[in-house]
């Protein structure tokens, strides 16, 4: 059985930058570990030898040119931006 | 007399070909049915304008005789597609507001061909759920009803499923990474067909799990799917995994003649606590097929117990990538931040509003098994026993079996809320007969094929070889005429 504690699940939280309040964590761990209990009936399989799988149809990608083939539409790429100004997107101050 | 939006998509085409009605007529019927349908909360986006224009268009093209089969057909589009200035969300806050400055491959080939789009179809929150009710629309009301309770269409393609099953429309599209067409399909009484990965570009679609997704056709007939998939797949350059293949008539391929086909009844799908009104179905389904001269054969599918488990780990771990770039910056939803918030509050803040409970759970999932010292415990080894699930439909295959035939789902439609207390692992078992086709890229096709004790829709799903849609329809075909589901549901909306 997996155990996933509140603290672990502040951190995977973070890592996945979602904010999670303090009295939510409990619950969270208690449902990730639920999960990931489900999961690990994959450790009865005896996977020794097998190649983990990359491409579920054998076929070779196509290769082509690594060459520019649209652009220059500043535009209409910020015009969903919740915040676009003077040509660029904008966030909060990065560095302090 | 039938209204014309309770018209199959072949006898549509035929009425519009010999010029019984126009696509302006066909369309508006569609409208209205879509306005008097508000309680099944199916269409989230109404494009009335963008219908009655292309409508016009294909009017023209029936007219001067250079109509293909889909012109001037009316159907609705999955909020996943991205669709060229029309609110195109994935169901999640999120994606508030956004409205593409392009349109996903898929609906393009569908609008080129003629087809009308009738707007944006409702569905689980970014294509993750099997019951409608993680959509920041609120849930879709299957049109099915049998007693005092809303039941769910299923999912994620419940719009999908609820507006072709209710006559909103003839055909919608769908996509399906785990069972999110075939699932809804048979909870709805309509057909669904998840083709062979590859087959459709996923170019333009939301990506949840891109080594999974594959967008389908949702129809009323097995030839309404024939037809509207002819005009979705085909290669696309900008989908590096979209095939190269030539695509074959698949309305030719029905001709009524599946004798000496081989069709395999895996033994694993037998489950323990199979409702007998399912298990019977199965039966009946293979007496059907062998009655029309098809061979059955018991098979074995010896790692179908881990297909579940397997996709939960690789669906969230591909779902936490893909959506890490939704971080309020380019598109979409943005939270209010605090004084003296820096980038990351508003990251965490943005996704933490932006997504609901589900979505956040499947990232967080994905993002744990993908993290340092986890990643060969859960997603290798998840990938390893995708290799072997793959391999028993691999070797099934090279004994000769031509196709696979399986319940589509292990119960029927069930009531929206009745669910919200179960542990999430439960939801998941909805999708235990159709994850493992997924898993393995092949076709697989649900069909209505009879009605359980209460009165709601089951299906049955055919399973494929890659590359075989087109015999994995003749089946089907066969199949339905066998079945004679002529049920609808009672319009009570």
């Amino acid at each position: 059985m997996s155990q996933i504690d509140p603290e672990t699940a502040r951190k995977v939280a973070h890592l996945a930058r979602i904010a999670v309040r303090d009295e939510d964590l409990p619950r969270l761990a208690g449902e990730l570990s639920g999960i990931l209990t489900f999961m690990e009936q994959l450790n009865s399989v005896d996977v020794e030898g097998v190649e983990p799988m990359v491409s579920v149809t054998p076929m070779r990608l196509k290769r082509r040119q690594d060459g520019v083939t649209d652009g220059n539409m500043p535009d209409r790429i910020l015009a969903n931006a919740p915040d676009a100004r003077e040509g660029f997107f904008t966030v909060p101050k990065v560095v302090e | 007399m039938t209204a014309l939006n309770d018209l199959t998509i072949s006898d549509a085409r035929d009425g519009l070909r010999r010029g019984d009605f126009t696509a302006l007529d066909l369309t508006n019927a569609c409208l209205t049915a879509i306005e008097g349908a508000g309680a099944l909360n199916a269409f989230v986006h109404p494009t009335p304008e963008v219908a009655r224009d292309r409508a016009a268009k294909a009017d023209a093209r029936i007219r001067a005789g250079e109509a293909p089969a889909m012109c001037g057909i009316p159907i609705g589009i999955k909020d996943l597609f991205c669709t060229e200035g029309v609110p195109s969300q994935a169901a999640s806050r999120i994606l508030q507001g956004f409205r593409p400055p392009y349109e996903s491959t898929v609906s393009a080939r569908l609008r080129d061909a003629g087809a009308v789009m009738l707007g944006k179809l409702n569905m689980d929150e970014f294509a993750m759920g099997s019951s409608n009710e993680t959509s920041t629309y609120g849930p879709v009301v299957n049109p099915w009803k049998i007693d005092d309770r809303q039941l769910t269409p299923g999912g994620s393609s419940g719009g999908s499923a609820a507006a072709v099953a209710a006559n909103l429309c003839l055909g919608a599209t769908g996509t399906d990474t785990g069972g999110s067409i075939r699932q809804p399909a048979a909870f709805t009484g309509t057909v669904g067909l998840k083709p062979t990965y590859g087959r459709c570009s996923r170019w333009g679609i939301v990506a949840f799990a891109s080594s999974l997704d594959q967008a389908g056709p949702m129809t009323r007939t097995v030839r309404d799917t024939a037809i509207m998939l002819g005009a979705m797949a085909g290669h696309d350059p900008r989908d590096s995994t979209s095939a190269d293949l030539e695509v074959p008539d698949f309305e030719a391929a029905l001709t009524g003649d599946i004798r000496g086909k081989r069709i395999g009844l895996p033994k694993e799908y037998r489950m323990d606590g199979m409702p007998a009104e399912i298990e019977a179905l199965w039966s009946r389904g293979a007496d059907w097929l062998r009655a029309a001269g098809a061979e059955i054969v018991e098979i074995s599918l010896p790692h179908t117990h881990y297909a579940l488990p397997a996709y939960y780990v690789i669906a969230p771990a591909e779902a936490s990538s893909n959506l890490a770039r939704y971080d309020g910056v380019r598109y979409g939803y943005r939270a209010q931040l605090a004084q003296g918030d820096g980038i990351t509050e508003m990251y965490e803040k943005t996704r933490a509003e932006g997504f609901g409970a589900e979505v956040q759970r499947r990232v967080m999932v994905g993002t744990y098994v993908l993290s340092a010292g986890f990643y060969d415990a859960y997603y290798n080894r998840a990938r390893k026993v995708r290799t072997l699930i793959k391999r028993d439909f691999d070797l099934a295959f090279e004994a000769g079996v031509d196709a696979i035939l399986t319940p589509a789902t292990p119960s029927a439609a069930f009531g929206l809320g009745e669910m919200a207390d179960a542990d999430p692992v439960q939801m998941y078992l909805n999708d235990v007969f159709t994850v493992p086709v997924n898993l393995a890229g092949l076709p697989g096709i649900a069909l209505p094929a009879g009605l359980d004790a209460q009165g709601l829709p089951l299906g049955l799903q055919l399973i494929g070889r890659p590359w075989e849609e087109a015999p994995l329809l003749a089946l089907a075909d066969v199949l339905e005429q066998a079945a004679g589901f002529v049920s609808r549901p009672a319009k009570w909306w």
